[in-house]
């Protein structure tokens, strides 16, 4: 584990501060959100340019090879940017999931058309009734001689009104809540029988309820192996879990210093209010929450590639946990030491706090990642 | 399974390393004694203390030319974090992580001869005369007075919360030596022999029923000019120094992963471990304490680019505290009724009565009420949190 970055990695926070500083203001943040899409085609193209679709991409498959340390920085600044784009989906999720399941065939194809942007992914990680465990699915997929048939439901499928195609893990063999007998199947969002609610999220993303009504898809359409697709899901749940730990700390990154130069310049009794000590210490305690989650999230990232899978579900879970814990505290303090302004949707506190809260909720809030931890301490061999 | 460290190979072996050697070494009746949370004597600090010292691990942080090591920060840490870990006493800072480092940055050459070696060997044992009755979290307003008499100073005035003062052969201490001059300005570094005429101390009960600190008289306590660390009213100066030096260890990750595990074992015994709300509050604190882990790592890695420690030593002593109360404050509630019974007698080696229950941990109430101490000491959590609102944020 190394905790000091290379010159890599700080160039590559240099140019998303760049990007930050002049692409992508929060004014054009809001217009992006609003938008029809909820997303920017130019921006995306931007991500491509900058090479970020293919960070985390092996080089072996015409990525870049970034480490999960790299990804941290990066999402770090989207947390920051409070960044709409699909990015998790697409690249976290959709490419790592290629990449981890897929046949070489399958990588070859895909892989290059996400790296350069022309295609966008969407994961269907939850069903209606699974809550956070990926391995409750009821969606079935049945063959059909040479072709698959899917039926069944998918909840809060992040970015899929936007995406070219989806992922969905569906049960091949097994009853729901087995471990075995999952199958990642990669097929058209506009598939026949694919029925799509979309809707909005509360922090100004798109997410949609799908339903399958006997979709056929080809034997093409298999990402990987046939039954074997719950490890995979897992492995690239837990680098996603880090992920998003890594934007939370760049969300609360922005929260503490909006809130400090509001504690300068508000003046209440006379002076500003930062002079008083309960609104100061209040401000430590949330600089420390966010230290604290950044700590866990590096050390998650830096260990994950010399892990057992054991340990890096641990050290997601552990990170996914402590930024959930920092991001509900750092998020309610920093609207609360607003005062009414905080409250305003006008203000980007308030937009803050809220991904901040969603990303909690997003694949696993921090009560089932404890909870995760304690099961795979008890499980995982000393 | 344990969130272990994942350290390079060649840091790996040497963590190993220390591991078997406190197993080796560690005399088993001082293990025992600190794993059943019996208080511990003098004799258990020095004895293992000259042991580590006979292996060349006693003071890594001193330069090599007065006995300690060329060790990376990051094994520095592995070495302290790994001692703590393991059932040993704990290393008694006030000689080799307090005053030393004052002294060999401003010491006399006479000064680092006469106390150096003694305090690498522990021969010496050493205390720190700093806070007053008067004089806590506000240092700086300390009133003894220590008035020059030919080639001595005349020290008057009182000192509390001395830890260990009853052991002590030296102590380190803040003196006015000048009344007019700004606070901070007329405050002088002494080393003062606690055999001299006119050092009284004076045992405080503690809520845990302990008796670690003192109050220090001194009453026309002659200490010689030569005793002086450095110039004359600079003294706050090195205490500054004192306070910015070896902050890491102020974590003290080691010692919390010994009392994770106790906790853990004490709720398995309690068949508190399947309580999931109990479980939960475990896992908060593992999770906390992983953090911590990994801050203290960012810190040394800062350090070892040549970066001053700032305020992180403040967020770590805030944190390190914090989950250190926490631990102590669940091993409580693992015990649940049989947190009750207080009997200190059980506290002492030689009582060899029944226990209550059998394996009954008499030690852990008394632990969670003494380490209330540890958000107070060493400059309060409140006080951190104002050098941290200034340092990081201009306030």
């Amino acid at each position: 584990m190394e905790l000091t970055f290379t010159d890599e990695q700080i160039l590559l926070r240099e140019s998303a501060d760049r990007f930050l500083e002049r692409d992508y203001g929060f004014d054009k943040r809001q217009r992006i959100a609003a938008s029809e899409g909820g997303t920017d085609p130019a921006v995306w193209q931007q991500f491509a340019e900058l090479g970020w679709l293919a960070l985390p991409i092996g080089e072996e498959n015409m990525g870049l090879g970034g480490s999960m340390v790299d990804l941290a920085l990066l999402m770090e600044a989207f947390g920051r940017g409070l960044v709409v784009e699909p990015y998790l989906s697409s690249v976290v999720l959709g490419a790592g999931l290629i990449e981890a399941a897929g046949t070489k065939d399958q990588k070859d194809y895909f892989l290059p058309q996400i790296a350069n942007g022309d295609l966008k992914i969407a994961v269907a990680m939850a069903e209606p009734e699974s809550r956070y465990d990926l391995h409750r699915i009821a969606t079935t997929a049945r063959r059909a001689g040479d072709d698959w048939q899917l039926n069944g439901k998918k909840g809060v499928v992040l970015d899929a009104p936007g995406a070219d195609k989806l992922i969905v893990p569906a049960r091949t063999a097994g009853s729901n809540g087995g471990r075995g007998g999952i199958t990642l199947f990669l097929f058209d969002r506009n598939s026949e029988g694919v029925i799509l609610t979309s809707s909005a999220t509360g922090d100004g993303r798109r997410a949609a309820e799908i339903e399958f009504s006997n979709v056929t898809v080809g034997a093409g359409a298999v990402l990987g192996t046939v039954d074997d697709g719950l490890a995979h899901l897992d492995l690239i749940a837990d680098r996603a879990c880090i992920a998003l730990a890594a934007e939370a700390a760049g969300a609360m990154t922005v929260l503490i210093d909006a809130t400090r130069d509001y504690l300068g310049a508000r003046e209440q009794f006379g002076g500003a209010i930062g002079r008083f000590q309960v609104l100061q210490h209040r401000l430590v305690d949330m600089f420390a929450e966010k230290e604290m989650a950044w700590s866990m999230v590096l050390r998650a990232a830096a260990s994950f590639p010399d892990s057992s899978s054991d340990e890096r579900a641990m050290l997601a879970s552990a990170a996914k946990a402590r930024a959930g814990k920092a991001g509900a505290f750092v998020g309610q303090q920093a609207v609360q030491l607003h005062g009414g302004i905080g409250m305003t949707a006008e203000l980007p506190v308030g937009h803050y706090f809220k991904r901040l809260t969603l990303i909690d909720a997003t694949l696993g809030n921090v009560a089932y990642h404890q909870q995760r931890f304690a099961a795979l301490k008890d499980e995982a061999p000393v | 399974m344990e969130l272990g460290l994942k350290l390079p190979p060649e840091d790996e072996a040497f963590r190993q390393e220390v591991r078997a050697f406190v197993a080796a070494n560690l005399p088993d009746d001082i293990r025992r004694r600190v794993e059943e949370g019996k208080t511990l004597g003098k004799g258990d600090h020095v004895t293992w203390q000259k042991i580590l010292y006979r292996q060349g691990w006693i003071a890594p942080h001193w330069p090599v030319e007065h006995g300690g090591s060329d060790m990376s920060p990051l094994r520095r840490f592995i070495l302290q974090e790994e001692l703590a870990a393991q059932p040993t006493p704990r290393i008694i800072p006030f000689g080799l992580h307090m005053v030393a480092p004052v002294i060999i940055a401003f010491g006399s050459d006479a000064q680092k001869e006469t106390y150096l070696p003694r305090i690498l060997a522990s021969d010496d044992w050493w205390c720190q005369g700093y806070s007053e009755p008067g004089s806590g979290s506000d240092l700086a307003s300390l009133k003894t007075r220590a008035v020059r008499d030919g080639d001595h100073y005349v020290v008057n005035g009182q000192k509390t919360w001395t830890t260990w003062a009853q052991h002590a052969d030296m102590m380190f201490c803040l003196v006015r030596t000048d009344p007019e001059a700004k606070q901070q300005e007329g405050i002088s570094f002494l080393l003062i022999d606690m055999t001299s005429p006119g050092v009284e101390v004076r045992p405080i009960t503690t809520i845990d029923g302990g008796q670690e600190i003192n109050e220090v008289f001194l009453t026309d306590v002659r200490v010689p000019l030569e005793n002086r660390v450095g110039e004359e009213n600079k003294g706050w100066t090195y205490a500054k120094f004192l306070l910015a030096h070896e902050r890491t260890n102020v974590a003290e990750v080691g010692r919390s992963r010994r009392w994770l595990r106790e906790l853990e074992k004490l709720a398995r015994e309690e068949n508190m471990l399947d309580d999931p709300v109990f479980r939960q509050k475990i896992i908060e604190t593992e999770i906390e304490l992983a953090a911590l882990e990994s801050m203290v790592l960012r810190v040394l890695a800062d350090q070892s680019q040549g970066r001053q420690v700032g305020p992180e030593a403040s967020l770590l002593k805030i944190k390190g505290t914090e989950i250190q109360q926490a631990l102590t404050e669940l091993m409580v509630e693992a015990l649940g009724p049989y947190a009750l019974p207080h009997t200190p007698e059980a506290l002492d080696d030689r009582w060899n009565e029944e226990p209550l229950r059998p394996g009954h941990p008499a030690h852990v109430t008394p632990l969670y009420f003494n380490w209330r101490k540890a958000s107070i000491y060493g400059g309060s959590n409140e006080i951190q949190k104002n050098i941290i609102a200034k340092a990081v944020f201009g306030f």
